[in-house]
């Protein structure tokens, strides 16, 4: 085992740079003012977003919020209008080469390659990922353990399933183990056992202090491994805080359930929006966000509701007005 | 799955740093490498077809054509033929599955997303995937050659360099090739690559027949197609009489075209790739 050290050169390649650590107070991520436009639809509108090294952000957003093209920025595959970018404080793209040695991309859509097996898949990214040569074998082996394909080497990814092909993509992302990796949607369409298989892996990752950018629309899934959430909806970073804080902040403790009767819910609504509450709406029923806060008064006049914690769904909801999952 | 803490995490971390602004071999070579273990599952088919091509092209034609024409510019028609040949196969096997299988990955495979989210350049990509073509069409430009000898050419020492000019013949034309592939933006019009830009390439070359019997703007025209150089110095090689000068124009026009290809290619891949 060696120990690198900061500074150093590396035998054999007097050329080149040396291998540089960034100090711990610099951001892993660092988004300012970023603007991305498609003709005359403007997919990112002015997104700020700063990622200390070593932690899981969350990035929660309804469809077409803008979260893929985000991370699509953040490997120089898309470029910015306006704005800066930077990682681990080089700017992109600039020095997006420099950047994406050290950090690992979970694609929202898969990009594996078809024709190769499983082995050959990674075998390849090992030397895209620069993996030393005395380091690719066991490199290889590692992925395919941590994806449970141990023994599926020479299969060929079209031969395999939905969720192992997922696998793949996942440690495809950490052959090189990166400082930082990017995740589009990771667990989409996985059953719920190889779900929690995954996010045993990121919770290991954070564990071994790597920053995750996690985009999700699985709200327990970003409340259970977020350090932090990030609200996106419309190009832009609505709310941003640990979920316990956000769901104090916009939530309070308990969210009461009413169904109406006859005079309907949109009267209902009204009665408790008056009183500067803020509800949620799912079919018939209503939902009023900090219920502990609500008069006896008006709670009688509400009628009987049905009493749940307040969630991160709810933050979700009020802050970007769509549903999820 | 569960992260092995056996190691420490810097282990495997790459070394060498990608540094912006420069061609770095790693990268080349990891796309290099997609292609050759691809070709560790194909290479029957790849030499199956590397052979049977030329060899049908010298039967049916060297035969057939030979016995009527007996000698050309000079050549018998057999050494004329296996000399074009080994050109045109060379354009066949670089420029074709430049244009085809360079497209496929970009549009249907999204295999350039993949590469190009890692630490690669699309200049790397671009040069890495031309590169693996004109190995390719280095070792396999020989194999029409050498049926030719046995179909009975005759063997001199100037073939040795056939295999270096099918490489340089084979790198323009790949590039080429991704250029194009980039340039379309469907299937459907590779047909107008083939129909319009191929067959009159590898028809006006000097490679079936002589320029000298066509028009003069047709001549003129073919000097502008890098087939026409490679083929001409293939012939030099192999029977001599090319003299410096003119070898180096011949070369120096392949060296000129990869360089525009080059940039060309490079740049319209970029266009395509990074939104
Ligand atoms: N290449 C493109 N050309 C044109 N429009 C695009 C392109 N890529 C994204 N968009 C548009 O930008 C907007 C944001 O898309 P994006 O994929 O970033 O959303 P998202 O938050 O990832 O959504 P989802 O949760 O559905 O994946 C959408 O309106 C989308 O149609
Ligand atoms: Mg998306």
């Amino acid at each position: 085992m060696t120990t690198p050290v900061p500074g150093r050169r590396l035998p054999g390649s007097a050329s080149s740079t040396p291998v540089d650590t960034p100090p711990p107070d610099v951001p892993a991520l660092l988004l300012r003012g970023v603007v991305k436009r498609f003709g005359t639809l403007t997919a990112v509108d002015g997104l700020d977003l700063e990622v200390p090294q070593g932690v899981v952000l969350g990035l929660l957003g309804p469809n077409g919020a803008g979260k893929s093209t985000t991370m699509k920025m953040l490997t120089a595959q898309s470029l910015a209008d306006e704005g800066e970018i930077r990682i681990l404080g080089h700017p992109i793209p600039a020095e997006s080469k420099w950047a994406r040695a050290r950090m690992g991309v979970v694609p929202q859509h898969d990009n594996l390659d078809e024709e190769l097996t499983v082995e050959q898949n990674l075998r390849m990214f090992s030397f895209l990922y620069r993996v030393p040569r005395a380091r690719r074998k066991e490199a290889v082996a590692r992925a395919m353990r941590l994806a449970q394909l141990g023994d599926r080497g020479d299969t060929l990814v079209d031969d395999l399933s939905g969720g192992m092909r997922r696998r793949l993509l996942i440690v495809r992302a950490l052959l090189h183990r990166p400082e930082l990796v990017l995740m589009d949607e990771p667990t989409v369409g996985l059953d719920p056992q190889v779900r929690q298989d995954l996010w045993g892996v990121i919770s290991a990752l954070r564990d071994e202090g790597v920053t995750v950018l996690m985009s999700t629309h699985y709200i327990e899934e970003a409340e259970r491994l977020s350090d932090e959430v990030a609200l996106m909806a419309k190009g832009a970073v609505v709310e941003r805080g640990t979920p316990a804080d956000l769901v104090a902040k916009y939530a309070g403790s308990t969210v009461e359930e009413y169904t109406p009767g006859d005079e309907g819910a949109d009267v209902l609504e009204r009665r408790v929006r008056e009183h500067g509450f803020t509800t949620r709406r799912t079919g018939v029923t209503l939902s009023v966000l900090r219920a502990e806060e609500l008069p006896d008064s008006l709670r009688d006049r509400l009628g009987t509701p049905h009493r749940r914690a307040s969630t991160l769904e709810d933050v979700f909801v009020t802050l970007t007005g769509e549903s999820v999952e | 799955m569960s992260i092995q803490h056996d190691r420490a995490r810097d282990d495997a971390r790459p070394e060498v740093h990608a540094r912006p602004g420069r061609i770095e071999a790693d990268a080349v070579i990891g796309v290099v490498a997609r292609e050759w273990i691809l070709y560790g599952q194909s290479w029957r088919a790849t030499t199956f077809a590397a052979v049977v091509e030329p060899t049908l092209y010298l039967l049916c034609f060297g035969f057939g054509m030979g016995a009527l024409i007996g000698t050309l510019a000079g050549f018998s028609y057999i050494d004329f033929l296996g000399t074009g040949i080994v050109a045109v196969s060379v354009m066949f096997q670089s420029m074709m599955p430049a244009v085809i299988n360079t497209f496929i990955k970009r549009r249907f495979l999204h295999t350039y997303e993949g590469i190009l989210a890692a630490p690669v350049d699309v200049r790397e990509l671009v040069t890495g995937e031309a590169l693996w073509l004109a190995m390719r069409s280095g070792v396999y430009g020989c194999v029409p050659l050498l049926v030719a000898v046995g179909f009975g050419l005759r063997p001199g020492p100037g073939m040795l360099l056939v295999p270096f000019i099918a490489f340089l013949a084979g790198f323009a034309f790949a590039l080429f090739g991704i250029w194009i592939s980039a340039v379309i933006t469907s299937v459907r019009s590779m047909d107008y690559v083939f129909s319009g830009l191929f067959t009159p390439l590898f028809l006006v070359a000097g490679t079936f027949f002589p320029l000298t019997e066509l028009p003069a703007w047709v001549q003129n025209a073919a000097m502008a197609n890098p087939l026409y150089h490679a083929v001409e110095l293939i012939r030099g090689s192999v029977f001599g009489g090319l003299g410096a000068g003119a070898a180096l124009l011949h070369v120096g026009v392949l060296l000129g075209f990869i360089v525009l290809m080059w940039f060309l290619a490079g740049f319209q891949m970029r266009r395509r790739v990074v939104g």
